[in-house]
């Protein structure tokens, strides 16, 4: 068990600094310089290789690189290149963001998926579970920046209930903190929604199906009672596998939904940072996100490990 | 169907739970304001980097220089209350009011040689540098007289110190101008939410007349459609440059909001490579013209709210003339020139665009023109990095789209190595004669001159100024219509 577990871990930040490096080669490669995006089309070339200068940029990539890698253990990751702030700031700043955002959008998804799928598969082929079906067929095909303008024309627009978009913080007032958050996170939740919702009526259709499913019913449970106490929760396993799974989509999503809300999130800051070229942001940001990923599917696969004895053995 | 209904229950008190949110938010007092604008600036020197916005949101507000333009684009007294000039014109004497930065010190001469003498040393990464290029000595014969001495005559140079870039800074502040700027303008900074809102508040010290709002928060929204949204639902009391062209219908509709149409000195022109074949033949750029309706490209790309120009010249200046008449749009005539310099079959050549929606969808027409005379033109859209490693810095393009924001900015077609090539005695001996000219009409006579030179070479393709779209709740007076600098000065401002 030990192995396996120091085996995974291994493997784990080995795929990180691979991750790492092909970032930052990929980043070497792209044309452009910071130093010249900043100061636009009438500054001096003497202004231009100052600020290069000032950047680190005239140093050797190996050095910067080795540099950057240490930055992790450090919490020294650098200045931005446009904010002339620290990176590591400025990303724990959109974090404030775009985490609560996530997992309002996780616990949205969760509550309408599960319950939607579970009702749906209870009445299976019934006009209950068409409609439902219908519903998630909807909802998986709408892009979420598009919902997202809609919910935006009926909430903020039509009824004026909630802002149209931007974050003032949670320091300023938690309260409007979270409004803002609200309709951002409805629209990144609908896809995932539907998907859970899916997934949930067929497990729960597998597993409806079961010899102990039909043994709760013959010692004189209702149909609901039995779904509550002995199907869900069977049915739920491989629902948060596939949730484990998705948080990565969810992650792509935040970047989207952000840009349209205007939020100041992390998916904002990427696409802010690819716009003025801020090559130490981007780089970070990236890996972030890289991280995130793998660490979340390391842990899906762990989880895997422990429940399963065979997989220790077998593929170690 | 009793169950699912009853079933359906959950979420619903859920959603209900989370409606309660949703309460409307309390009206805002009248002496604030949210004013939203497109970019955010990445810093807030504006003597450390060129982007516009920046100075959208320091300009006259948190920063001031010894002289400032007005909404007219015209001169006047800053932080120097008066100024005076030898008869050589070599001598320049301000003299400074009583001001304080928001740090409390007074504002000195001392000062205004350290922001000088900061803004051309070695490791400067001031984008403006050419204001000071003439300046030979600064003196500080008392506290509130600064004496400047220039190497040469030179025009323009009160106006280049009217420039953010010329800002007047401490040096006990300026180390943090970038992230919490100290200044001396009538608001003073608070706050910045980066990626979303910046609040600033009035400077009680300031040596104006007391502003009207006593705090403002700039909010950054970059996605067009964003802005009409955050603009239909009350979260912008303004935004100073909308994006979102096709929404103006829309949002004049609107009996809540006022919108302006104005001007940016963004001359937009197709950029020609007069360096390489076949563009270096006039009669090629000539053809070029000729086939293009500015008209209609100002319809398509900026649903024609932009003014359409002849040079390289913005209307808001009194040199400015009307040569939008040259060339008008004559294909037999321009297949004929074509034909002259050696392409009766027209070529091949590559269009590359920079990212604005200006600039992509003046491309698409562009682009289409062209073709009625054989030029065909590949399009090839870059990103800003590349477009400035690959079109500005390297020269690699044969035509580009792009908008020249600066002010006064024709004297880039003196320069030598400019990318898009262009060499003329004529043209270098008449900007000469602006930065030499004695008297104000002899100057405006050498601008006219360029002018009348590069549209004669059409050097390039001159489409259209930028246009300004200033949104506002109504009530809300003394924004910038135009804007000769980029600019919200929000002591003028006020609800009525």
């Amino acid at each position: 068990m030990v192995l396996f577990l120091i085996k995974r871990l291994v493997g784990l930040v080995l795929t990180l600094l691979f991750a790492a490096l092909v970032i930052f080669l990929v980043l070497e490669i792209l044309p452009g310089d910071p130093a010249a995006m900043m100061m636009g089309v009438s500054a001096t070339p003497e202004s231009v290789a100052a600020l290069r200068a000032e950047l680190g940029l005239d140093r050797p990539a190996a050095a910067r690189f080795l540099e950057w890698l240490g930055g992790f253990f450090t919490g020294q990751l650098g200045l931005s290149y446009t904010y002339r702030v620290p990176v590591a700031g400025l990303i724990a700043e959109r974090l404030a963001v775009t985490v609560p955002l996530s997992l309002l959008a996780l616990g949205l998804a969760v509550a309408f998926g599960v319950t939607l799928g579970t009702l749906a598969a209870a009445h299976a082929h019934r006009r209950a579970d068409l409609i439902i079906m219908g519903m998630t067929q909807l909802g998986l095909a709408i892009p979420n920046f598009w919902f997202g303008i809609l919910l935006v024309l009926v909430f903020a627009i039509g009824l004026g209930w909630l802002p149209a978009g931007g974050f003032p913080g949670w320091a300023a007032d938690p309260m409007l903190a979270s409004r803002a958050l609200l309709l951002p996170a409805i629209a990144l939740a609908l896809p995932q929604a539907a998907s859970l919702a899916r997934i949930t009526r067929s497990t729960m259709l597998e597993t409806l199906s079961e010899d102990y499913i039909r043994t709760a019913r013959a010692k004189g449970l209702s149909r609901s009672q039995t779904i509550r106490r002995h199907a869900l929760r069977n049915a739920l396993i491989p629902v948060l596998t596939i949730l484990g799974l998705q948080f990565s989509f969810l992650l792509a999503g935040t970047i989207v939904v952000e840009n349209v809300f205007a939020l100041p999130g992390l998916g904002r800051l990427l696409i802010q940072a690819i716009g003025g070229h801020d090559l130490i942001l981007i780089k970070s940001l990236v890996l972030f996100y890289v991280a995130t990923a793998i660490l979340v599917n390391g842990a899906v696969d762990l989880a895997y490990g422990l429940a399963d004895p065979r997989l220790r053995v077998g593929r170690a | 169907m009793m169950k699912p209904i009853r079933r359906l229950a959950g979420p619903a008190i859920l959603a209900l739970g989370l409606a309660h949110l949703a309460l409307p938010a309390a009206a805002q007092p009248r002496d604030a304001l949210t004013l939203c604008q497109t970019l955010e600036p990445p810093i807030l020197d504006p003597s450390g980097g060129a982007a516009a916005a920046i100075r959208e949101v320091t300009y006259g507000n948190i920063f001031e220089g010894l002289v400032a333009y007005d909404r007219n684009g015209k001169v006047v007294p800053a932080l120097a209350r008066e100024w005076s000039t030898s008869v050589d014109g070599l001598v320049w004497q301000f003299r400074l009011r009583p001001a304080r930065f928001h740090d409390g010190s007074a504002v000195t001469a001392a000062d205004v040689k350290f922001s000088f003498e900061r803004a051309v040393a070695p490791d400067s990464k001031n984008a403006q540098k050419w204001i000071f290029e003439p300046i030979a000595a600064i003196a500080t014969p008392a506290p509130d007289l600064v004496e400047i001495t220039l190497k040469s005559f030179t025009a323009d140079f009160l106006d280049g110190l009217a420039m953010g870039d010329a800002t007047i800074f401490s040096a006990a502040s300026v180390g943090k101008a970038a992230t919490e700027p100290v200044g001396t303008g009538p608001y003073r900074f608070v706050r910045w939410q980066r990626g979303d809102r910046l609040l600033l508040e009035r400077n009680d010290n300031w040596w104006g007349p007391k502003p009207a709002l006593k705090s403002a928060t700039f909010r950054f929204i970059s996605d067009p459609q964003a802005q009409v949204s955050a603009l239909l639902a009350g979260d912008c009391d303004a935004h100073t440059n909308l994006g979102a062209h096709e929404a103006v219908a829309q949002l004049r509709a609107d009996p809540r909001l006022a919108v302006t149409i104005g001007r940016t000195e963004g001359e937009t022109i197709v950029a020609i490579n007069n360096a390489k074949a076949p563009f270096s033949d006039v009669r090629v750029r000539q053809a070029m013209a000729m086939a293009v309706d500015r008209r209609l490209v100002n319809e398509g790309a900026v649903s024609g709210l932009g003014t359409p120009i002849g040079s390289h010249f913005s209307p808001n200046h009194p040199a400015y003339l009307d040569l939008t008449a040259e060339r008008p749009v004559d294909l037999a005539k321009a297949k004929a020139l074509l034909a002259a310099a050696g392409y009766p079959n027209g070529f091949a050549a590559t269009l590359r665009l920079p990212p604005p929606a200006y600039a992509r969808r003046s491309g698409e027409i562009i682009a289409a023109m062209l073709g009625q005379i054989g030029i065909r033109a590949t399009i090839e859209p870059l990103e800003w990095p590349q477009w400035l490693e690959r079109v500005f810095r390297n020269k690699d393009f044969d035509m580009t789209i792009v908008a020249h924001v600066e002010p006064l900015d024709v004297n880039i077609y003196a320069r030598d190595t400019y990318y898009f090539g262009y060499q003329s005695p004529a043209v270098k001996e008449a900007y000469a004669r602006t930065k030499t000219a004695r008297t104000e009409p002899e100057r405006l006579e050498a601008f006219r001159a360029i002018q009348r030179q590069i549209t004669e070479d059409q050097v390039n393709l001159f489409l259209f100024m930028l246009p300004k779209i200033t949104v506002a709740r109504k009530g809300l007076t003394g924004l910038w219509p135009n804007w000769p600098v980029p600019a919200n000065p929000l002591a003028e401002l006020r609800w009525e």
